[in-house]
């Protein structure tokens, strides 16, 4: 178990530079989630962290020791790879005990580690067969077998999810962190998933362009994204973005309608973030035109038209109406974002 | 039209639209054979056709071979066993046989040890200028024998390997080596990054990883490389022809020509014999690792 810095991090693929000086603290146990629109940079950061990727700029420490310089096998750490990356021709058994093996360990310790990942991954029964005979959820399961039989200071994995169906996703989902859990071992962990970050991590650190956007706990982020980009990437289905001025009355969108604004709103804000299970049916709302409902069942999402914008409203109450109808809806105005014309959080 | 009525249900239950009475007409029997079981036919017979007639020459006596009024050309009515009692008996057969095997296992297995080493390091190490080595090493390939001996014969001489099989077994992975080599860079290509990199991270050096990992899903790669340096180097004449001078440390394609020709008699039965027994080896290998050769060709390594 340990800490993991990486400081002023750059990397540059001959004159593209790709990660423009990225700083990420981990504490000891902690579960880090990277997350991003793909080409961000995170999966470059993981390789960083893992030494696939050499550093171009900037430094990395585990446990306190920079290694930059120091080769894959001597770092300490463990990789689940998106297609696994099990040795085909090996059985699982062979797979798991492969870093252990070529680290001439004693075949009884070997066998006792193996046995142990097994159990805790419930592998017992499949020791014997090829990758090829194991299911999806299998594979990744053998993958991750292979982490942690080495004991490592820190599991990295590289979105070891997205070949899974959905429903064995959020199985292995919850299945990674309560290993996470159970094991304490420090954890980075990278996805494209909104969705994966929050249920799973202790923080977030969002990237875009080879940058970090924001990085704290999934609550922090939700409750207050730093900027935009933030904004419309953290929260499913994402908050409604309106661009517009702030005057007397409220604040004017394009279509004209003045959404209302909290009090002591600042007045360079240039666009109104609102979630859409922030807002509630209500006859003293604004009106728009209902363009789509979609029922859920647990609630109704509502796509309504105000001139050429678009809002989208999540209500737990069992919206009636068809396109082209009127529907009035009203912003919690504690729940309202504002940000400036610099995409950045106004304080409120 | 048979083929077309069975698949009539199926037509009726959807729109039997112009389309699918194409595919009907183009998967009828007589179509079929028109247009591909008798190109097939014609095409096999051309091909197979020297191997009958080296094979029928072969057991044929004497007197069947020279007289084409009284017996039929293409068949035997009283076969003999004659001409490779002569051959194996009569001649160094044996001799230039296992010189050929010799010569051949030893360049196969030098141009392939060379081949892994080149291949790997141009695909997966990725060192500065490793595409152009790559280009060169082709370039290497695209010079013809018949120019390349000639500079060739100069060093064989000056090596004093003239007259050895060393003559051979060094300079035949001149043409094995580049082929070799680019036939395992595709295939070390299908192989994952990911496996190596796993590997890496589970503590193996390159070595390692080539030895435990990526060697082993290459099987099938190393085995057509190998079967086609063993065909080439079986069947090579130029430089055999040229490095290799006394009756005795000859290959079986040059020996043939020139220890069973004597002055104009042509030896046609022994001849033949000979090129029998030489082609063996070669098709047996084939037909042993056949699947291989064809999936290292065209499939990748599945998980």
């Amino acid at each position: 178990m340990a800490t993991v810095s990486v400081r002023q991090a750059l990397k540059s693929f001959g004159t593209t530079r790709i990660l423009h000086g990225v700083d990420v603290e981990i504490a000891d146990g902690e579960f880090v989630v990277l997350v991003g629109p793909s080409g961000c940079g995170k999966s470059t950061l993981l390789r960083m962290i893992a030494g696939l990727e050499n550093i171009s700029g900037g430094e990395i420490a585990i446990d306190g020791r920079v290694v930059n310089n120091v080769p894959p096998k001597d770092r300490d750490i463990a990789m689940v790879f998106q297609n696994y990356a099990l040795y085909p021709h090996m059985t699982v058994r062979q797979n798991m005990a492969f870093s252990m093996k070529l680290a001439k360990a004693p075949a009884d310790i070997m066998e006792a580690e193996v046995q142990r990942a097994a159990k805790i991954l419930g592998l017992d029964a499949l020791l014997d067969r090829y990758p090829r005979q194991l299911s999806g959820g299998q594979r990744q399961r053998v993958a991750m077998g292979r982490a942690i039989v080495r004991h490592p200071q820190v599991f990295l994995f590289d979105e070891p999810l997205s070949n899974l169906d959905a429903k064995l996703r959020v199985q292995m989902r919850s299945e990674i962190r309560e290993l996470q859990q159970r094991l304490g071992t420090t954890t980075i962990y990278v996805t494209h998933d909104q969705i994966e970050a929050m249920t799973m991590a202790d923080q977030i650190v969002v990237m875009n362009g080879g940058r970090i956007e924001q990085s704290g706990a999934p609550l922090a982020l939700y409750d207050k994204p730093a900027n935009l980009f933030v904004a419309g990437f953290i929260g499913s289905p994402a908050m409604n973005l309106l661009p517009g001025t702030v005057t007397d009355r409220g604040f004017r969108i394009p279509s004209g309608t003045l959404l209302p604004l909290p009090p002591h709103a600042p007045a360079n804000a240039a666009t109104y973030g609102i979630r859409p299970e922030h807002m509630s049916l209500s006859e003293d709302g604004v009106e728009g035109t209902i363009v789509l409902v979609e029922p859920t069942g647990s609630e109704t999402q509502v796509t309504l038209r105000f001139g050429e914008t678009v809002l989208t409203g999540a209500f737990r109450e069992r919206v009636q109406g068809r396109p082209g109808d009127k529907l009035r809806v009203l912003p919690d105005l504690d729940l309202v974002h504002l940000f400036g014309p610099d995409g950045a959080r106004l304080p409120s | 039209m048979t083929e077309a009525a069975v698949n009539a249900p199926e037509a009726k239950s959807t729109n039997t639209s112009s389309a699918q009475l194409e595919t009907m007409a183009w998967d009828s029997k007589s179509r079929r054979f028109v247009l591909l079981y008798l190109p097939l036919c014609c095409f096999l017979i051309i091909l197979l056709f020297p191997f009958y007639w080296m094979t029928v020459t072969a057991f044929k006596p004497n007197a069947e071979l020279y007289n084409f009024a009284e017996h039929n050309p293409f068949w035997i009515t009283s076969p003999t066993l004659d001409h490779i009692r002569m051959l194996l008996f009569e001649t160094a057969y044996p001799r230039w046989l296992w010189t050929t095997m010799l010569v051949s296992v030893c360049a196969t297995v030098l141009s392939l040890f060379a081949s892994v080493l080149a291949a790997y390091a141009i695909q997966r190490l990725r060192f500065k200028g490793s595409q152009y080595v790559g280009l060169a090493i082709y370039l290497a390939y695209l010079v013809p024998p018949s120019i390349l001996f000639i500079p060739l014969a100069t060093m064989v001489f000056q090596l004093g390997l003239f007259d050895t099989p060393f003559a051979l077994i060094l300079t035949y992975p001149t043409f094995l080596i580049p082929f070799c080599t680019w036939l395992l860079i595709g295939y070390f290509k299908s192989i994952p990054f990911e496996l190596e990199e796993c590997a890496l991270i589970d503590g193996a050096t390159r070595v390692q990883i080539l030895w435990q990992i990526t060697l082993p899903l290459a099987v099938p790669g190393l085995i057509s490389a190998g079967i086609f340096s063993f065909t080439l180097s079986w069947n090579e004449f130029i430089y055999a022809l040229a490095f290799i001078q006394s009756s005795e440390n000859k290959t079986v394609p040059v020996a043939i020509l020139t220890e069973l020709v004597t002055g104009d008699v042509y030896q046609w039965g022994a001849l033949m014999a000979g090129s029998l027994l030489g082609s063996l080896p070669v098709a047996i290998f084939y037909s042993f690792f056949v699947d291989y050769y064809v999936s290292s060709l065209t499939g990748a390594v599945k998980e």
